[in-house]
């Protein structure tokens, strides 16, 4: 079967519609380029009834939104999860690492949490400060521009707050606290955490005609209908095409390699259709790559060529490696304080925290490297599989039996409600060498594509870093006057650190330096090995900071972006 | 929809007090409910590969006539009815049930299982069927299963125990999660709103409060309608 190739040839071919390659298309559409957008999954449009999920009760599926289906449960807007059908994916022995993929347009950015801090100043320099892992080619203030230009486009709200490593930035309000985030800022005051407003994008305010206000549901993890929280899709890619971009979208296209000429030139990619299960070919003069900081390694790596007979970008034979997530603990506790409360008000509030506590700690007394912010959850939630399964489980703390039936478990339900905080504990894991992805020769997806094998393994510095992370938790509950719920886990459990890449946000795998042998991106996201081709996923982030990565992506995306069409403008590439 | 009826009428017939509900019920409600159903199908937010299962699933059947009216009674004696929002016959827990059994099989052998310890029980105790005792009687075998050892992980507990506590479980998550349910709790989100505050009641009876410099920073609701510009310092203008 003979490959088909277009016969157009694209100003810019871009591999993903997340955060990055949404980024991309924006930028280089706007200043009049031809784009090629190629997205493995289908069109996806938040407004859409058929596909919408915002809004349903739980009574409106049969399995009242259980996760069997999704892993988030089954209202979470993200086409795929940990597992994707027919796509999968293999382990060294001993090593973990857990691949979320999001097959849609917009990808992750369609359920994300939509926390959206800065990296700040310490976050670019960390070797210099620490001497852990390596410093970025760039620093904050390479970058605040494009912070800056990129809240005032997907709107962030927040608080001037005049924290050293957590810039402040151009923000909508922040909504009020709800009634356990006060509890939360209480108990984070007697321990001396410090606790202020969140940082997320959604609309706390009107910043254009295209796209809604806030409504409060609280469900931003189903992707908004009038397009108040950021996805790559709805605000990014639909403005491109509304302002009379030049954007082809393919979708359920699924990339398998970028091709290239005889002088090793990128010449455009190839990439099977699901539809027809056929392989076709796309020409483009720049390939942007923006598929997830793994899925951009996996294309390099199977883009073997004679010319790149190690993979496409591969020479420092670092693609893959430097693989990092951040690091993640947990832990909930019940409150009194909150038992008994009025149903008489919704407090749904934005899909995510109205509260958080950025990074607090003095290295110098500590025995790792690197910090971590918490984030806070809690509420009357709107009821879901698994509500109320054990109502007055918190008897316990009373001395009451547990268990039981009849009309009492009516008040028991009552009684608790609304009575639980949760924490996150999201920091930053040291980049190391030896943790990566590389190539599995012996299986391929099914479409004929050589899948992903992941070796990853924390470290000691990150369990550290949990074991801080539960006595921080632990200390809060005792703060607010509540009880920890399930066991504090220990030294045998690594402090509950979570396997790597379950807080979806691994990074590292082209990470951008200034030396050719040990980086695989200059500091412009472009491959040193091949100058038309460039990256805008997290791929060539350097190192993860005790920040959420997301905002940065889009930041570094226009930056790169930029450096394109100047490029072209100069005829360079 | 034939076999809630019929469950329905067992449940009448053995005495429940749920004849106040079933009143709610008129003619006109089954247009209403083919309407939703309909829309349901299409409208709520499944891929098409999702929706396929659940049709799959929908057409599979795991727990017989007798089973399924089981399953109406003990869930009738876990979470009695009470007005005004019902119980869990309203609340289609026992046709939420049978869906879970099939969504996750895990589940099957401990329902399945249990159901049959129950009818065994029963007979041994009382010379009939569960779904056939006494009120009093089912109690009498409830009140041997409702306990469960905290202390100790409950898939090392007895079956009876495990059944007990995966059948309350899905009773309450099934009443609290349908439309009476909910009601019934009295949660008031999943619909538009504009977020403004804690009421000042609920502050004063948690005894916290909000400190006026924080208040300062957050939205003003009566211009979260007017387009934000900022100075260049990322001061907000409007």
């Amino acid at each position: 079967m003979q490959i088909k190739e277009s016969s157009e040839v694209y100003d810019v071919i871009i591999v993903g519609s997340g955060a990055g390659g949404g980024m991309a298309t924006k930028q280089l559409a706007d200043a009049g380029l031809n784009v090629a957008v190629v997205e493995a999954g289908p069109f996806f449009d938040p407004k859409d009834p058929k596909t919408m999920t915002q809004l349903k009760w739980a009574y409106d599926s049969p399995r009242r939104g259980a996760g069997t289906d999704r892993a988030f449960g089954e209202w979470d807007m993200s086409w795929g999860d940990w597992e994707v059908e027919g796509e999968p994916y293999t382990h060294e022995e001993g090593t973990e690492f857990k691949w979320w993929r999001a097959r849609m347009l917009g990808g992750r950015t369609n359920h994300w949490g939509r926390i959206s801090l800065r990296f700040g100043p310490r976050d670019f320099k960390g070797k210099s400060h620490d001497g852990y892992g390596e410093d970025w080619p760039i620093g904050y203030d390479d970058v605040k521009p494009y912070y800056d230009k990129t809240e005032k486009l997907i709107g962030v709200f927040g608080s001037k707050e005049g924290l050293p490593n957590d810039p402040d930035g151009f923000f909508l309000p922040p909504p009020k606290p709800r009634l356990h985030e006060l509890f939360y800022i209480n108990g984070a005051k007697k321990s001396g955490i410090p606790v202020i407003p969140g940082r997320l994008s959604m609309l706390t305010k009107k910043i254009n005609e295209d796209r809604g206000v806030c409504f409060y549901c609280g469900q931003c993890g189903r992707s908004c209908q009038v397009y108040a929280d950021f996805s790559a899709g709805s605000c990014l890619i639909f403005p491109a095409q509304k302002n009379g971009g030049k954007v082809k979208l393919f979708v359920n296209c699924m990339v398998r390699e970028v091709t290239t000429n005889d002088e090793g030139k990128a010449t455009g990619v190839s990439y099977i259709n699901k539809e027809d299960r056929k392989e076709y070919k796309l020409r483009g003069k720049v390939v942007v790559l923006a598929a997830s900081a793994c899925s951009t390694a996996r294309i390099l790596l199977n883009s073997k060529s004679k010319q790149h007979p190690n993979g496409m970008g591969n020479s420092s034979d670092l693609v893959g490696h430097y693989l990092h997530d951040s690091t993640g603990a947990s832990a909930a506790g019940f409150i009194p304080g909150l038992m008994n409360r009025k149903v008489s008000y919704n407090e749904d509030g934005v899909g995510g925290m109205h509260v958080y506590s950025p990074w607090w700690g003095d290295h110098s007394k500590l025995d790792f490297p690197r910090g971590y912010h918490i984030e806070v959850w809690g509420g009357m939630s709107n009821p879901n599989y698994g509500f109320a399964w054990n109502p007055n489980d918190f008897n316990k703390f009373f001395g009451l039996k547990v268990g039981g039936y009849g009309d009492q478990l009516r008040d028991d339900v009552k009684k608790y409600y609304g009575s639980v905080i949760g924490f996150g504990g999201r920091g930053e894991s040291v980049a190391k060498k030896e943790n990566y992805c590389e190539i599995d020769p012996t299986t391929v997806d099914q479409f004929g594509i050589p899948v992903l094998k992941f070796n990853y393994k924390h470290s000691d510095l990150e369990i550290k870093q949990a074991k801080h992370m539960q006595d921080t938790f632990e200390e809060l509950i005792h703060n607010m006057g509540g009880e920890p719920l399930g066991e504090k886990p220990g030294k045998d459990k690594d402090y509950g650190l979570l396997a790597p890449g379950q807080i979806i946000h691994e990074v590292g795998t082209t990470r951008m330096g200034k030396d050719p042998k040990t980086s695989v991106t200059n500091e412009f996201q472009q491959l040193h090995d091949v100058d038309n081709v460039f990256i805008t996923d997290a791929g060539p982030f350097t190192s993860q900071a005790d920040k959420n990565c997301t905002l940065t992506i889009l930041a570094l995306s226009w930056r790169a972006s930029d450096y394109i069409i100047e490029q072209l403008k100069q005829q360079n590439i | 929809m034939d076999r809630r009826k019929s469950i329905q009428t067992m449940i009448l017939g053995a005495g429940a007090s749920a004849l106040a509900f079933h009143g709610c019920k008129t003619e006109g409600d089954t247009n209403v409910e083919e309407a939703v159903a309909a829309s349901d199908e299409k409208y709520f937010g499944r891929t098409p590969k999702e929706l396929e299962r659940i049709e799959k699933l929908n057409a599979e059947q795991l727990f017989n006539e007798h089973e399924m009216e089981t399953i109406g009674v003990l869930s009738t004696v876990i979470l009695p009815p009470k007005e005004p929002h019902g119980g869990p016959l309203e609340a289609d827990v026992p046709e939420f049930i049978e869906f879970m059994g099939k969504d996750i099989p895990e589940m099957q052998t401990t329902l399945l299982g249990g159901l049959m310890w129950l009818d065994h029980k029963s007979n041994t105790e009382f010379g009939t069927d569960f779904k056939s005792a006494t009120l009093e009687q089912q109690k009498q075998i409830c009140d041997q299963i409702c306990y469960h050892d905290i202390e100790v992980p409950l898939d090392d507990q007895p079956l009876e125990i495990q059944f007990f506590y995966m059948m309350r479980g899905l009773t309450m998550t099934g009443y609290y999660t349908s439309k009476v349910g909910i009601a019934d709790l009295g949660y008031k989100g999943n619909m538009p709103n504009v977020w403004d505050g804690v009421p000042q009641d609920v502050l004063d009876q948690h005894g916290v409060a909000y400190d006026p410099e924080w208040i300062a920073k957050c939205v003003d609701q009566s211009k979260r309608g007017v387009i934000a510009e900022w100075d260049d310092d990322g001061n907000l203008l409007t």
